[in-house]
């Protein structure tokens, strides 16, 4: 891998607890375009990695780059200004506000607007075309006055990608998206991840290994806070550490 | 938001034939609770910060207009302007203060601030401690309206009001309110989606001081009076019990609220200290049986019938907002 094609970075990433590593000396290399997974087993440091990445803890040691520019001790919501959004384990949408306001509050930011307190909110109008593209986009075209907190937990799902998308954002980063769907969703989440991951770098923390195995360009398998493997499904598969992490995992559960 | 806008005239409508049945000085002090009511109620219900100080800025904008009108002899118009800038400025210096903490953290620190105003207020020589600020004269609005007796200051009163109660309208349906609703349900996300939501939380905290600011100006006019009542802390918690009473995050409930509390300090009297059990009372009866407040249970029944739309949704359950 040439240095160019890393878009988002990694070096010698530490994060303590109180003593305890939760991610210790980790590099990361996410290949621009690709759809790259962290796979591990629980307490592998998996979560605590993606939130070094985006921003919201700081890491104890080590530097993070992107596009190499260093981030390491960016606000995240400057990085999400340069174009790196994350989604939530938790389905993130504003409860009480309607799916179609969900979606322009991620709009308007950029337009310059937000600060206007002394304007009628029908000058957000303009953005209502291109909320209903992004809604269309994942399947919740027609519901934009229902209000978010009462979809379906599938729908909120789609709401909180087609919020992340508003953002057109460059590096695609998603917790966990199938956490908490049943299998039908699964499914057309899994091919919604692949739609929309088009064109973006996507970064990808998930346990379901049917849908790792099927999205993911490159692997990073974590154990312990450290990276016992990288590469390909069909690779890190066939190696015996990465199936003896699982296999002791199992025991434990 | 219809209904908000058909109501709004139904109120103008009412106010303005009420002088000839009602008690001019009682309505004219419902209007002034009922801004600062509506403006606590945009910092909780929109915002989701609840502040527990908010006597602060009616106060201190109660002592500024008082001042100004009665040792500087200032026009009531930029004495009542005079007492929203300062009220403001306050708003700026405890909400760049208190804005990094949340929930429970930054409602004692709005405490503890608003404690430094009642000292003040105690301990400085131009607000006369104790007596407060009495005979507060009513100069002739722009230097020619008189409106020195109550039944010519009530149609000012009830113009300020409307005019502070269609700011916070405004601002709720303005791009900024779209920001600050999203903040309030979750502002993690908010701030992922790139909102340096500090800023916003202190436009929404300082907005909010403003209008505070406006109702206590405009009470030392009418009461003629700025006493420590005002400041003291039971004015925060009373404000607090207006907005859940009537229903937290809707424009109309924190007015239902403040009408409702106004009329038992005034028919209650008599009943001296008692007032605060039944007060007590009143706030464990709308926790326990209709947490939505006034307001917010007659939307949801109008939603449960059929006659409103989802749309625009925003009451909160005194849980929700106490969590």
């Amino acid at each position: 891998m040439s240095s160019q094609d890393i878009i988002l970075q990694g070096r010698g990433l530490t994060k303590s607890f109180g003593g305890f590593f939760a991610v210790n000396g980790v590099d990361i290399g996410v290949r621009r375009g690709a759809i790259h997974s962290l796979i591990g087993p629980n307490g592998a440091g998996k979560t605590t990695l993606f939130n070094l990445l985006t921003k919201i803890h700081l890491p104890s040691s080590g530097q993070i780059f992107l596009e190499g520019a260093e981030i390491t001790s960016s606000k995240p919501q400057a990085i999400a200004r340069k174009g790196m959004v994350r989604s939530f384990q938790i389905s993130a949408c504003f409860q009480r506000m309607t799916v179609l306001e969900n979606v322009r509050v991620a709009l308007q930011r950029p337009t310059g607007l937000a600060y206007r307190f002394w304007r009628a909110d029908a000058c957000l109008d303009v953005l209502n075309d291109r909320a209903r593209e992004l809604l269309a986009s994942v399947g919740l075209e027609g519901a934009d006055d229902a209000i978010a907190g009462e979809l379906p937990y599938g729908r909120k799902r789609a709401l909180e990608i087609a919020t992340t998308l508003a953002l057109d954002p460059k590096v695609l980063l998603l917790d966990e998206p199938m956490a908490g769907l049943g299998r039908e969703d699964i499914a057309l989440v899994t091919a919604l991840i692949r739609r929309i991951s088009k064109g973006r770098t996507t970064l990808l923390v998930e346990h379901n290994m049917k849908v790792v195995a099927e999205l993911s360009d490159t692997i990073t398998v974590l154990q312990r806070g450290e990276v016992i493997a990288e590469g390909a499904y069909d690779e890190i598969s066939q190696l015996p550490e990465v199936r003896e992490a699982y296999l002791g995992a199992d025991e434990d559960g | 938001m219809k209904l908000d806008r058909y109501l709004l005239i139904a109120f103008v409508a009412v106010g303005l034939v009420l002088p000839l049945f009602g008690d001019t000085f009682f309505l004219m002090k419902v209007y002034c609770f009922a801004l600062f009511a509506c403006a606590f109620n945009l910092l909780v219900g929109y915002a989701g910060l609840l502040a527990f100080g908010h006597a602060a800025f009616f106060g201190a904008a109660s002592y500024v207009s008082a001042f100004a009108l009665k040792s500087w002899g200032w026009p009531m118009e930029v004495a009542i302007i005079a007492s929203v800038i300062s009220s403001a400025a306050l708003g700026l210096v405890f909400g760049a203060i208190a804005i990094r903490r949340t929930g429970i953290y930054f409602a004692m620190i709005t405490l503890a601030l608003s404690q430094i105003i009642y000292f003040m207020a105690v301990q400085l020589p131009f607000t006369q401690g104790e007596d407060g600020i009495h005979g507060v004269p009513r100069p002739p609005l722009l230097g020619f309206i008189n409106v020195s007796s109550d039944e010519q200051l009530y149609y000012f009163v009830l113009a300020v009001f409307v005019f502070g109660f269609l700011a916070i309208y405004r601002i709720v349906h303005s791009p900024f309110g779209h920001t600050m609703r999203s903040i309030r349900d979750n502002e993690t996300r908010a701030i992922s989606l790139g909102y340096d939501t500090q800023h916003y939380k202190l436009g929404v905290f300082v907005l909010s001081a403003a209008i505070a600011g406006l109702a206590g100006g405009t009470k030392a006019a009418v009461v003629q009076l700025a006493s420590l009542t005002d400041v003291h802390f039971q004015m925060s918690g009373e404000v607090i019990l207006m907005v859940i009473v009537g229903g937290v995050g809707t424009l109309w409930g924190p007015v239902i609220g403040a009408a409702l509390i106004v009329a038992m300090h005034d028919y209650l009297a008599s009943i001296g200290e008692w007032m605060i059990v039944i007060q007590g009372l009143l706030f464990l009866a709308v926790v326990q049986f209709f947490r939505r407040g006034i307001m917010g249970e007659l939307l949801a029944l109008l939603s449960r019938i059929g006659l409103r739309k989802g749309t625009d949704k925003n009451e909160a359950t005194t849980g929700e907002t106490l969590a």
